[in-house]
């Protein structure tokens, strides 16, 4: 089912099967039927690791939401709660067991419950929790049991500062226990999102990026509309058009996906019509079997041709609808404003076209991020451009959002100059994050998922591996965080004696989020023909521009209750 | 890492429920009033309920109890607490009782990644220790069982506070901030805080998430932290703050332009709901609206007041400080909303020492010019905007588009392209006045074509 996850060097099947073994472990722990009631957040990624089968093997009989009140009568023994560690929630949880116990006529079932943390480091950026991070040790720590030790660890950012010290001090504290697998990883690197504000603001150009900024790729999963999908049968009147949403599920599964995922829009009509054609070529075949072997083997194939044809017509509705979109003039003209920014352009005053568009009303997200990209490429916007977009947005969208331009500037993001260098210039050109003729089709930079502007968080990653960090110390010194670089030992023996041509790996962790560019981007150089590297990515989660703001958006009474 | 062997099964076998419960005595906890409630009814119910049949109270290893007790954990200590008093599911005293309890953060950490936290504690009111601040911090990041009570004095307690910090574990900062908030005084514990950035910052999250208002707005007042205050409050409750607190120079104006704004729009919405009863139509209610969108509905419904009222737009403007194009955008898109041509022509003329002259827009009139059209205006209307744009080419364009045909002429002519306006004689109607119109122009030899 997840043959997908063991191609490549690193087998994740490693990392999904031990999640299901402990799960398996830990249901059988509660002998006994049992139900399980589910924080809503949850049921996404944990079916990523588990379906229902999986559980009902294991007694679990019924499966509830959490919701506040009593929980749905259910005769089991046992009833497990699997929640995010979130207080308000603990008040519901009290609440269920309070109101049901007393009703059930049957014998009392045993109340367990168990957190699941949400990696928010929006929290560790606003209010300080230091929690997230001390999991992501924790985490990285059971990652090395797995796949062995890392003899390299670079860094840069606080939080990846936090994170290694945390490492390595529970490393000494485990120093019992030595680690004989044969590591996997050459090299992690840990980095802050704030180190590279910028990228995830910038609208991202890939096929997939743009399905993410678009309609939003949620565990795997992409709701679309259903119009372009309804399939219309020959003779029949037209039924009435399908008001669900078309769920899709995305993945390297998937031949024709994986193909195209990572390539830039405009690459992507190019490589459909390749597909087809040669989908075409072999439904034509049937005319060539003539013999009953070759008429046997062309059947054979059948079943696989047709799931390739129903791969290459739900990808062609996906880009048209795409395509829509990025043809149309406010994606243009937005997009126009954003490589504008990127390049320095007129960054210290206020732009037209953003006032235009608070004029006209425009998505407040839209406003935020432009004017985000325009303080992060100015280092700060000059004091009367800050006051009067800021007074723009309070007028046009409510004071209410005075908290999230608040946050906004905790987080370094709409800030005013604090001085009057901007260093963001001298970044640009030294790492070369804009290139001015990028090959969208056949790309040889990986400026190409921006369509001219490299992602600075990869550009950082490639210049580590070649020609190494110390190349760029002081472009280093302007980005925010401290960088570092540590080294653990590996247990005698196990030291790799590297073979002719093999590549050497690195795990790259991203503190924060990252986006289906910078992954794309960072797939793209371990495919680079004389990299010597591959790359494994890490996350605490995936965002995009959107996503990222909203998250940042103060939501004081809304709280799922 | 899995945790030994022998930490499993003492944590199994020491109480199998895990929950946050809550006394009686504590008041701090007045968001989970609703909670508590519960729990005290539920308490009388079953001293009432003693003969009920439907409801079968069963320990947890599952024989039958006949008295009001609930047989709830294994261990002694806790057992007799269960027995003194019939309410269940006090099954483990996590917080808050005077008693000696304890708190214990154990951890399961499963080798996938995802964390088994459970908060569970023990009761033994015998336990005693021993540790330092740092020991203790470093027991409770371990999950072992730690009493906090032993940190009696003010210096103490601090000391704990800071070697928690130190760690950098969430979870441990906030169990002992919840200690503090018990055994210290609001002065006290802010006066503390107030310096130490990373226990302040969990304590505002701890109490954002318990919904506990009322002691959030009183730390955020005494930290002069006056934006989160105000906006996070009801009308009533902002009323009597801002009259109160220090503002921050930079979103004061802000803050009190909030103020001014809501106070503005329920003058307004009572005077125009009042005035409405005669009529029928049912108006857009404004309260809350933000600033433009106020200033919007007082274009539609109030525009030639004067300046002297509160829904005068005129008066908004001013009051607010609207920028020039703001206003021009939203009182434009108002008064060709209702057709008002008249109104919107306007706004573009202005008196000078020479009588009537044209001014220049704050806004391109391309712009006005969409605007004008989205709201269906006629194309004499749209023509004298046409007009008005500078760029040729673009005029050109927005001619065509909205069939203002003698300014497309005038413009190829003004051109002397010749070429074009013959391609364009073929795009009026024939025998009408734009044909006759080319047609003169082409046959007229004054001009000076250039192709």
């Amino acid at each position: 089912m997840a043959a997908h996850l063991s191609y490549g060097r690193v087998n994740l099947n490693i990392l999904r099967e031990v999640a299901r073994k402990d799960l398996r472990e830990f249901l059988d722990k509660c002998a006994g039927s049992k139900a399980i009631v589910w924080d809503e957040y949850l049921t996404g990624p944990f079916g990523l690791i588990a379906q229902y089968s999986l559980l009902k093997e294991h007694e679990v009989e019924k499966m509830f939401t959490l919701k506040s009140g009593r929980v749905p009568p259910a005769d089991v023994k046992n009833i497990i709660f699997f929640v995010r560690p979130r207080l308000e929630l603990m008040d519901i949880i009290a609440e269920n067991v309070f109101r049901s116990v007393f009703v059930s006529r049957f014998q009392a079932p045993q109340f367990l419950t168990i957190f699941s943390p949400s990696f928010l480091l929006q929290e560790c950026y606003l209010e300080n929790d230091q929690t997230s991070l001390y999991h992501t040790a924790k985490g990285l720590i059971n990652l090395q049991a797995l796949y062995g030790t890392i003899p390299q660890i670079y860094g840069k950012g606080e939080c990846a500062r936090h994170v290694a010290n945390m490492m390595l001090r529970m490393k000494r504290e485990f120093a019992g226990s030595q680690n004989q697998i044969l590591p996997v990883f050459d090299t992690l690197l840990l980095l802050d999102r704030n180190v590279d504000l910028l990228t995830p603001l910038a609208t991202q150009l890939t096929y997939e990026g743009l399905i993410d900024e678009i309609y939003g790729i949620t565990n795997g999963y992409v709701k679309l509309p259903p119009e372009k999908f309804a399939q219309k049968k020959q003779g029949e009147a037209s039924k009435d058009l399908p008001t669900e949403p078309k769920k899709l599920q995305l993945n390297s599964a998937e031949e024709l996906y994986a193909e195209i995922r990572d390539k830039n829009f405009n690459a992507v009509g190019a490589a459909l019509s390749k597909k087809a054609k040669i989908i075409s070529a072999a439904f034509e075949g049937r005319h060539n079997a003539k013999t009953v072997g070759e008429i046997k083997q062309f059947v054979s194939q059948l079943p696989h041709m047709q799931a390739a044809r129903s791969s290459l017509a739900n990808h062609t509705s996906i880009a048209e609808l795409i395509k829509d979109i990025t043809t149309s003039e406010a994606f243009f003209d937005n997009l126009t404003v954003e490589q504008e920014f990127m390049t320095g352009v007129e960054t210290d005053k206020v732009n037209p076209y953003i006032e235009d568009c608070i004029a006209q009303k425009d998505p407040l997200i839209k406003i935020l991020r432009l004017v985000c990209m325009q303080s992060v490429c100015n280092n700060g916007l000059k004091q009367k451009v800050f006051d009067y977009y800021k007074r723009e947005i309070l007028q046009t969208y409510g004071y209410e959002h005075i908290l999230t331009l608040n946050n906004l500037e905790k987080a370094s993001l709409l800030k005013p100059q604090t001085s009057s260098r901007n260093n963001y210039p001298t970044i640009r050109k030294t790492l070369k994050l804009w290139l001015e003729d990028a090959n969208e089709q056949n790309p040889n930079d990986i400026s190409y998922v921006y369509s001219g502007y490299a992602p600075l968080s990869v550009r950082l990653t490639q210049v580590l591996a070649r020609p190494g960090w110390r190349s760029i110390e002081e472009v280093l010194k302007m980005l925010p965080g401290p960088h570092f670089e540590e080294r653990q030992q590996l247990p005698a023996g196990l030291h790799k004696k590297r073979q002719q041509g093999e590549n050497r790996t690195t795990l790259v962790f991203f503190l924060g989020g990252v986006t289906y560019a910078e992954i794309a981007a960072l797939r793209f150089l371990s495919q680079m023909e004389d990299s010597g590297m591959e790359y494994i990515i890490a996350t605490t989660k995936l965002l995009n521009g959107t996503t990222w703001i909203k998250s940042l958006m103060d939501r004081p009474e809304s709280q799922i209750s | 890492m899995m945790k030994s062997k022998a930490d499993e099964e003492d944590y199994w076998n020491s109480s199998k429920f895990k929950a946050f419960t809550f006394d009686d005595e504590d008041d701090e906890f007045s968001t989970l009033k609703e909670s508590k409630r519960t729990v005290n009814s539920i308490r009388c119910l079953v001293e009432e309920d003693d003969d009920k049949e439907e409801v079968e109270k069963v320990s947890w290893n599952g024989e039958p109890v006949s008295s009001n007790s609930w047989s709830v954990s294994e261990t002694a200590a806790s057992n007799q607490r269960a027995e003194r008093e019939p309410a269940f599911p006090k099954i483990n005293t996590v917080t808050i009782s005077k008693s000696h309890s304890g708190y214990s953060l154990s951890s399961l950490r499963s080798l996938s990644g995802s964390s088994v936290l459970m908060m569970s504690s023990c009761c033994d009111q015998d336990y005693v220790s021993d540790w330092s601040p740092e020991e203790t911090v470093h027991r409770m990041q371990q999950g072992k069982v730690v009493s906090l009570e032993k940190f009696r004095s003010l210096q103490d307690k601090l000391l704990l506070l800071d070697s928690c910090v130190a760690a950098h574990d969430g979870n441990v900062i906030t169990a002992v901030l919840i200690y503090l908030k018990r055994t210290l005084s609001k002065e006290v514990l802010f006066r503390e805080l107030e310096p130490r950035q990373t226990a302040l910052s969990h304590l505002i999250h701890y109490l954002t998430e318990t919904r506990d208002q009322r002691l959030l707005l009183e730390l955020l007042r005494a930290l002069g932290r006056t934006e989160d205050v105000a906006v996070r409050t009801t009308h009533q409750q902002y009323t009597v703050l801002v009259l109160n607190l220090p503002f921050s120079p930079e979103d004061s104006s802000h803050v009190q332009d909030h103020y001014t704004l809501m106070e503005r729009q329920v003058i307004i919405e009572t005077t125009d709901r009042r005035a409405e009863r005669g009529e029928k139509v049912e108006r857009a209610l404004i309260l809350n609206m933000p600033l433009i969108t106020t200033l919007s509905y007082c274009c539609l419904y109030h525009y030639s007041e004067s300046e002297g009222t509160f829904s005068s737009p005129l008066n908004i403007r001013q009051t607010f400080k609207i920028s020039e194009k703001q206003f021009f955008v939203t009182a434009l898109g108002a008064r060709a909303k209702l057709k008002a041509w008249s109104d919107v022509d306007a706004l573009f003329t202005s008196r000078n020492w020479l009588g009537f002259t044209r001014k220049k827009s704050p806004l391109g009139f391309q712009r006005v010019v969409d605007i004008l059209q989205k709201n269906s205006a006629p194309t004499q209307v749209l023509q004298d905007y046409v007009a008005l744009v500078d760029d040729a080419e673009l005029r050109i364009t927005l001619a065509q588009k909205h069939k203002c045909h003698d300014i497309v002429i005038n413009t190829y002519r003004d051109l002397k392209d010749r070429q074009q306006l013959l391609g364009y004689r073929g795009k009026v109607e024939r025998g009408s006045g734009e044909e006759r119109k080319i047609d003169e122009l082409l046959n007229n030899l004054q001009i000076r074509w250039k192709n």
